[in-house]
């Protein structure tokens, strides 16, 4: 088909790729990489824990039922004792306590459904998984805010700091940069007061949480790797025998 | 088209190999589509064994909740009712219960644990209507000499205090007692026994 | 319609039970034409021996069509297509219904996989010449069928019930408020509100399920029946029925099947194997598949910061979104050109006189003061045309060869700039309105419809290749 063809496809293949080094720019806020193993039971069900403790009270995770939990390992029993406190039965869903009106008055907005959050959150910027960690942790003191609370990550958020007690009180900083014929004023989160936990303890927590939240958004992606890796087995024997078929037949053809 | 000398041994093994594998492959495909039309875990949940609290129940009195969707009655019998029950062998069409349909530790005269709490599925056999109540002794327009138990009104089906059918009635079996176990002397779940079935 | 009576039918390959499926298959054969159609559509439709890789395109469509409406029958058995029940009853789906995650997933690739698989299925049409004549009423249909996916694909799109799904249909449907005088009203009348609601979800959900499947069913029936009265076209463009052999069979054709199903089933595999990569490692695609803001359910108060269509809508998105008030003057001293061109170089004294005059009506509305419509108006007819214009390749295309393998530099180059722009263009159909965006997509929008109107004229004059007699391995 000629040199000018080859050409031709070389420059669509790089038009292509293109589109991909624009969106791996980043806009916006710069995340932190949420240091998780999706496949970390003991962490996920560290999480659960955290996520019943604090999160539960206002927000809800209404699609996901307190049984599916058996697939981070636990069982029916300790589902039970450790994680249900309304009496609810362990085949229920995760409902909120709080009523959504009572809610909205209070906080200004309807604290989001949290079943989906760690896809919703996901964006060119990073994972969902990564705006989560970040969020959690990027909680600064702001005495405008009606909580006395503000968020680097989202900005004027109505969510209160939950877990202040555990992480201590950030404040925003400025700090000065300079360099050859330029001075930068930056703002940075610097922990004013140190809470019940040391900032590598709580980085911890809040992982495990956002593992957690992970696992909830998808319970099925363990076992959607899994049987994917034999699906793709299979049709890769069934390739050979396809392959060998057709060859033979068409040894008919010239 | 070339007429050379094919080898149809060859094609005909690798059409049956890719055949077969191809019919695994299609079966195997099919294994999600078929499961996803089984109960899902929101069936399974509103189908959870229900817990019921007997302390409020009077003697001669039935207490109705709902399991998978059916009624499950409790009946709390008098020892008057029990002793109607012993002398109704011979009217009921399987007095020993020797049909299956309650689980082995009801298979008794009473039907039941504890003689005292009659626990059955309220749904007649017949044709699935449910039976209304009767349990006072006196003289029925379906029965002048009625000991007391239940009345299908659909197609007059009759069963005693321990959920036995009477003979000759349109409905064939003994009421279904559904699995259960008592937690304590007054509470018992219903959908749960302790062979876990 | 007395003839003789038929055959009986001879099957082999099944041992002992060669003589039972034998009488079965006659019996059906003396009462329905099963052996005809056997016949005329498989074991003795005699299909060009050069079929490449552009070729697997049709038959894979074709699956992806059963897997949409297979997984689409067991998705309905738990979707609740209300707004107050949709967003979670895909939840549902995705976490209580066993294996329905799988499903869901299996459907979700399956509509991004129709596109990829049908572009490609166009562009080797496009490559080929496989519109040009006696094949512009499969051309047609295919078009047909292409406008009835993108329907389909467009109300599929609002059953979940996500924020993308709600705020994308709003703003489709809001464009149709652009035309004129009807603009509102036909709005109204298609979401049945006055804004996207449970009346607009529950008759997409009518037209998703039942309409359009219907429609395409019959599409792809007639796009089939066209295809083998007239017999399929080849990369060389060569009309095999030319040259027969003594019983009246194409030299270089082979019969369908068993050449082209034993080869098509490669291809599926093939095909199942990329399909089922993306099913169960990367469903959402980094968003493209699966959008992330989807995950949020739809809010009718609160707008999302970006809304973009699905990828596959993304060039005429483009399209829609370069026409822009400056844009007209360009568009304008556009459609004068044009119109003088054909003026000059059209033999046809109707249409001599008729261009003119079309263009100089187009303009008035375009650029006519108080008779002009506005910019909005022109970008929705835009964005139609742009899709519409597909219609008329068999009767644009002049040039003396079908096949892009003859055509000379002209056709090669304006193909070759026409498929970097579409993908330019949905690029950019992808990203938020910038200054630097909308110049090149007003770029793109030019070359992509010069591609169309000016192929009489670079076709016809483009430098050809002599074309073989025969096809080529």
């Amino acid at each position: 088909m000629g040199k000018n063809m080859n050409k031709l496809k070389h420059l669509i293949a790089v038009l292509l790729l293109a589109p991909a080094l624009a969106l791996a720019a980043g806009t916006g806020v710069k995340l932190d990489h949420a240091p998780i193993d999706e496949n970390d039971q003991a962490s996920q069900q560290r999480g659960a824990r955290h996520f019943v403790n604090y999160c539960l009270n206002c927000h809800s995770a209404s699609y996901m039922r307190f049984n599916r939990l058996r697939d981070i390992g636990l069982t029916d029993q300790q589902i039970l004792d450790n994680l249900v406190f309304t009496g609810v039965k362990v085949g229920d869903l995760m409902k909120v306590a709080m009523d959504p009106k009572d809610a909205k008055n209070w906080f200004g907005v309807t604290p989001p459904e949290l079943s989906l959050i760690a896809r919703s959150r996901a964006s060119e910027a990073g994972s969902g998984a990564d705006w989560l960690y970040t969020y959690l942790r990027s909680f600064y003191r702001d005495a405008e805010r009606p909580t006395g609370w503000n968020n680097t990550v989202f900005p004027n958020v109505g969510m209160p700091h939950v877990m202040w007690e555990l992480q201590g009180e950030q404040v925003m900083a400025e700090r000065k940069v300079q360099g050859p014929g330029f001075e930068k004023t930056e703002h940075v989160l610097k922990l004013d007061k140190p809470g019940k936990l040391s900032p590598v303890e709580y980085d911890q927590m809040v992982a495990d949480l956002v593992n957690y939240l992970v696992f909830m958004a998808e319970p099925a992606r363990s076992s959607r790797t899994t049987i994917g890796m034999f699906v793709l087995l299979a049709l890769g024997l069934l390739f050979i025998l396809a392959y060998a078929l057709k060859k033979e037949y068409w040894k008919d053809v010239h | 088209m070339s007429e050379q000398n094919t080898d149809q041994g060859k094609r005909q093994f690798l059409v049956a190999a890719t055949s077969v594998a191809g019919g695994v492959a299609a079966g195997a495909a099919a294994v999600p589509f078929v499961a996803s039309m089984l109960p899902s875990e929101r069936a399974k949940a509103a189908g959870a064994p229900v817990e019921v609290d007997l302390s409020t129940l009077a003697p001669g009195e039935r207490v109705t909740v709902e399991w998978q969707g059916k009624p499950v009655w409790i009946v709390r019998r008098t020892k008057e009712m029990l002793d109607t029950i012993r002398s109704n062998d011979g009217q009921v069409a399987d007095p020993k219960s020797q049909k299956k349909m309650q689980p082995a530790y009801a298979t008794n005269e009473m039907r039941a644990i504890k003689d005292e709490y009659l626990v059955v599925v309220g749904i007649c056999t017949h044709l699935g209507c449910s039976p209304v109540g009767k349990f006072a002794k006196q003289a029925e327009s379906f029965d002048p000499n009625w000991q007391g138990g239940f009345y299908c009104p659909c197609h007059g089906s009759l069963f005693d205090l321990a959920g036995r059918v009477y003979k000759n009635k349109p409905a064939p079996d003994n009421l279904v007692v559904p699995p259960h176990k008592y937690l304590s002397d007054t509470r018992i779940v219903i959908g749960e026994d302790t062979k876990g079935a | 319609m007395a003839s003789a009576p038929k055959e009986p039918v001879q099957f082999s390959g099944a041992g002992p039970l060669n003589a039972p499926i034998s009488g079965v298959l006659t019996w059906v054969d003396q009462r329905f034409p099963l052996m005809s159609l056997w016949r005329d559509h498989l074991s003795q439709y005699y299909a060009p021996k050069n079929f490449n890789f552009w070729y697997f395109f049709g038959g894979l469509a074709m699956l992806v069509l059963v897997i949409q409406i297979a997984t689409g029958i067991f998705l309905v058995m738990h979707y609740k297509p209300s707004a107050a029940e949709a967003f979670a009853s895909v939840e549902y789906i995705m976490r209580d219904v066993p294996a329905g995650w799988f499903i869901r997933y299996m459907h979700s690739t399956g509509a991004s996989a129709f596109f990829v698989v049908v572009y490609l299925h166009m562009f080797r049409g496009l490559m080929y010449g496989s519109y040009r004549q006696p094949r512009e009423l499969i051309w047609i249909f295919g078009m047909m069928i292409y406008l009835c996916l993108m329907a389909e694909a467009f109300f599929g799109y609002l059953l979940p019930w996500g924020q993308m799904s709600f705020w994308g249909a709003q703003v489709i449907i809001n464009l149709f408020d652009a035309l004129p005088i009807i603009g509102p009203d036909l709005s109204t009348w298609i979401r049945g509100d006055f804004v996207i609601s449970d009346a607009t979800l529950n008759r997409f959900f009518a037209f998703h399920v039942i309409a359009i499947p219907l429609v395409l069913l019959g599409l792809v029936a007639a796009h089939i029946m066209a295809l083998h009265e007239v017999g399929s076209n080849n990369p060389d463009g060569v009309e095999i029925k030319q040259h027969k052999d003594a019983k009246g069979i194409p030299l270089d054709g082979i019969p369908f099947h068993p050449y082209y199903t034993v080869k098509d089933l490669l291809g599926v595999v093939v095909f199942l194997f990329l399909f089922f990569m993306v099913v169960f490692f990367m469903p959402e695609m980094g968003g493209y598949f699966l959008e992330f803001n989807n995950f949020i359910p739809a809010d009718s108060l609160k707008t999302p910061p970006h809304i973009a269509p699905v990828w596959y809508f993304t060039p005429y998105y483009s399209i829609l979104r370069a026409i822009t008030e400056d844009f007209m003057l360009i568009l304008a001293i556009g459609v004068a050109a044009y119109s003088i061109l054909i003026w000059l170089t059209a033999r046809n004294q109707l249409v001599k006189l008729a261009a003119p005059a079309i263009g100089l009506v187009v303009i008035v509305l375009m650029k006519g003061g108080p008779l002009a419509l506005e910019a909005k108006v022109w970008g929705v007819a835009m964005m139609g045309a742009s899709t519409l214009i597909f219609f008329l390749l068999p009767w644009l295309d002049q040039s003396p060869v079908k096949s892009i393998r003859y055509k000379g530099p002209l056709f090669r180059t304006a193909l070759s700039i026409f498929v970097i722009v579409f993908l330019v263009l949905g690029y950019y159909g992808t990203q938020t309105v910038t200054p630097a965006g909308t110049l090149i997509s007003q770029i793109g929008t030019l070359i992509y419809f010069s591609f169309f109107l000016l192929m009489p004229w670079y076709s016809a004059m483009d430098k050809t290749k002599p074309v073989p007699d025969r096809v080529t391995m």
